[in-house]
């Protein structure tokens, strides 16, 4: 069959009977854990997560968990809330703010902005975000980073990283993803159940997440399942537009950050397809065609995704150990 | 047997792992150094020097995570070791974002529930029951209250997995700590997991049990004493009895964990691990046959029951691109 | 009124440990073995014996041959059983 953009369709009712069977497999009887808990976040991976946890493991046997922080939407933590109500789950709230000021992570990270930009103060209502050049298909720009600040006024200003303050800044803010795997792992362990990730596809495929953060779970149910997929599996669990239609977020940075500018720099449907292209080895030239680019934009996106996966290998590796151990089996048994 | 079996080339066996080092920090890892936590035990005393004899001294950040219920003796002793092999360090105290996690506060109310008049100016530890006969390995929970009477009570299953639960949070707490300043010089976590830890899994999943590369989870608690001797660790270290340093009153290993000491587990676990009868393995562990028998059988089940532990996230599906 | 007491413990072990899944457990097999009964499970199973049965179970009564099998928890629960009764 050739490359065409309906590839990526599945049948959503199979694939929900499937992943929750292998839910119920992996941690009821392969961990031994009795029941599961969920980060939602108001998004939809989360929601879809939350959705077949339930089917798995009954209501009584789910915590759903909100872990806002200061600058999270506060719409997230509605729409969460809400969306756990109507699933008949309570959402339990544990605000890691107090915990990340603590870490210093506000302060760290604003320290290094000040680096770039001595004006920016977040108590004035300066607003931050780290953003990547626009379109990855454009032209063939380097990866750099940029910072742009929001002044109370709303003006933008952006400039581009040094790598210092760079890795200071993502260093800082990386807590917010830990603190929320260590908090999971509180209710996890205080009930004996298993944390359940919500990572899709292109986040685990292509490194988008935090070593022993978001990462740092027990299962993956969806993270064999491209975002557009993930779209259809929440139509089919009927989780609510209001959730489906929100625009991805990192939810991390002060000012709204898609993901999209953020890491993937291309549209979920583009990239999904593209990305299924490459991964099938399809010539440039017949994805060319179906996509409506050009064969030099798709050997930028393949280009692209080889990268990523590449310089990501360090967040997947798993500790490596020197010697034999044979008995602590931590190695390939994953997956 | 007898227990020469663990004897090693402290000197061979430190240049294997400083290689190992080098190759798979700057080459596999591709980070320019490492991050230790130093606890002032000999672990990660071992885990430094090496470190520091395979990167170089400017290469290796030293890191002190003390908290409010850690020894005192833990941030003198690693500030000797970190003075010995001159590597850059930091203090970062941990007990307020503990105290923010409500670590402290969900434990005590654990222990509330079983021994109610337990508050402030209480100190706590929880026990294994200290025997080698058939038991479960059930905790209970010591109180010493400030006019120093100790009392002791049985966990139920909540209120085990609560305190343990609350108490995880300072294991993982560190490692985060580790992976911010991993993060920000673009550096390695190196984790200090002996091989007993390790193979039995006595570590706190994505707290104590995660990092970048465990250059001592091979080797036998014994043979970590002999690198630390070859590598000159301090004797002050090398004498002192492992804690956990994780509750207020002092614990030793085996009250927590192993129920027996680390040289004759450290027997045990060769001999099950090299196939000998437990009755030719007696002699020189110093037990009965049937305790070394029971051994034999816990080694089993801690391996069973922590699987979970060693268990990476697991996918319904592979992601082909991806290689674990 | 000993079968209600069988049927009851197996009912326990197969919804909290087997998940409903019955996968053949014998009233011999060792839960140890089998992998049944973790330490969390062990904790799960006292406090229900304790709760169910109105007994104290005491430090000293913490071990295998009382707890390992639906038999051996049989034995124990009569004896406890009678002891309290006494």
């Amino acid at each position: 069959m050739g490359f065409n953009k309906r590839v990526l369709e599945i049948d959503a009712a199979a694939e929900t009977n499937r992943i929750v069977a292998a839910l119920r497999q992996t941690v009821l009887r392969r961990m031994r854990r009795y029941g599961g808990v969920v980060g939602i976040s108001g998004g939809v991976d989360s929601a879809v997560v939350l959705a077949l946890a339930l089917r798995a493991f009954g209501p009584q046997k789910v915590i759903a968990l909100m872990l806002p922080e200061n600058d999270s939407d506060p719409e997230s933590e509605v729409l969460a809330r809400r969306y756990a109500q109507a699933c008949g789950v309570t959402a339990v709230l544990e605000n890691i703010t107090p915990a990340l000021e603590g870490f210093g992570c506000y302060a760290r990270r604003d320290e290094a902005i000040r680096r770039v930009f001595p004006e920016y103060d977040a108590a004035k209502g300066y607003k931050a975000k780290i953003v990547l050049p626009k379109n990855l298909l454009e032209e063939d720009t380097v990866n750099v980073f940029s910072l742009t600040i929001v002044d109370p006024n709303g003006v933008e200003q952006t400039k581009p990283l040094f790598p210092r303050d760079f890795l200071q800044i993502v260093a800082a803010s990386n807590f917010k993803q830990r603190t929320r795997m260590a908090m999971l792992y509180y209710h996890a362990e205080s009930n004996h159940y298993a944390v359940i990730g919500t990572a899709n596809k292109n986040e685990h495929g292509q490194g988008f997440f935090v070593k022993h953060g978001d990462a740092g779970v027990d299962v993956q149910p969806i993270a064999h399942l491209y975002k557009t997929q993930v779209y259809q599996l929440a139509e089919y669990l009927k989780v609510p537009e209001e959730i489906r239609n929100r625009v991805p977020t990192t939810d991390t940075y002060s000012a709204p950050t898609s993901q999209q500018e953020f890491f993937f720099r291309l549209p979920f449907e583009v990239m999904d397809l593209l990305w299924f292209a490459q991964e099938h080895g399809y010539p440039p030239a017949e994805v060319a065609a179906v996509m409506g680019l050009t064969e030099v934009q798709v050997q930028r996106a393949y280009n692209e995704f080889t990268r990523k996966q590449r310089t990501t290998a360090y967040l997947r590796m798993a500790p490596v150990s020197f010697g034999a151990v044979q008995e602590g089996t931590a190695r390939a048994e994953a997956s | 047997m007898t227990a020469d079996v663990l004897k090693i080339n402290a000197a061979a066996t430190a240049a294997a792992i400083e290689a190992r080092i080098r190759d798979l920090v700057l080459v596999n890892l591709k980070r320019k150094g490492a991050v230790v936590a130093l606890s002032g035990g000999v672990d990660s005393s071992v885990v430094a020097a090496l470190c520091a004899r395979a990167l170089g001294k400017e290469r290796v950040f030293g890191l002190f995570l003390p908290e409010r219920d850690c020894s005192p003796d833990s941030l003198r002793l690693g500030r000797m070791l970190a003075a010995s092999l001159g590597i850059r360090t930091c203090v970062e105290d941990i007990t307020p974002i503990l105290e923010a996690a409500g670590c402290y506060r969900r434990r005590d109310d654990a222990i509330r529930t079983v021994i109610p008049e337990y508050g402030d100016g209480y100190t706590c530890k929880i026990v294994l029951p200290q025997t080698l006969d058939a038991t479960y390995p059930v905790y209970s929970v010591v109180v010493r209250s400030p006019e120093g009477v100790l009392k002791k009570a049985r966990l139920n299953a909540e209120a085990c997995l609560s305190i343990i639960a609350a108490t995880n949070f300072k294991q993982r707490t560190r490692k985060m700590m580790e992976y911010y300043y991993a993060d920000r010089y673009n550096y390695a976590v190196a984790g200090t997991p002996n091989r007993l830890e390790f193979d039995q899994g006595f570590f706190v999943k994505n707290g104590d049990g995660a990092a970048d590369f465990k250059p001592i989870a091979h080797l036998y608690k014994t043979q970590v004493y002999q690198l630390a001797e070859f590598l000159g660790i301090p004797e002050e270290i090398r004498t002192r009895p492992p804690t956990t340093d994780t509750y207020p009153m002092e614990q030793s290993q085996e009250e927590f964990y192993f129920a027996l000491p680390s040289e004759q587990m450290d027997l045990c676990l060769y001999a099950k691990n090299h196939g000998i009868p437990a009755a030719e393995a007696a002699a020189a562990v110093g037990l009965p046959a049937k305790s070394v028998e029971h051994v034999y059988r816990m080694v089993d089940s801690k391996r069973k029951s922590t699987r979970y532990l060693h268990q990476r996230p697991l996918l319904v599906e592979d992601v082909a691109e991806i290689q674990h | 009124m000993q079968n209600a007491q069988r049927d009851t413990l197996r009912q326990f072990v197969v919804e909290n440990f087997l998940f409903g899944q019955v996968d053949n457990l014998s009233d011999q097999d060792s839960f140890l073995e089998k992998g049944i009964i973790d330490s969390t499970g062990i904790l799960e199973l006292i406090s229900f014996l304790e709760r169910h049965y109105r007994i104290k179970i005491a430090d000293e009564d913490l071990i295998e041959q009382n707890f390992d099998s639906i038999d051996k928890l049989m034995a124990f629960l009569s004896r406890k059983l009678r002891v309290s009764k006494d």
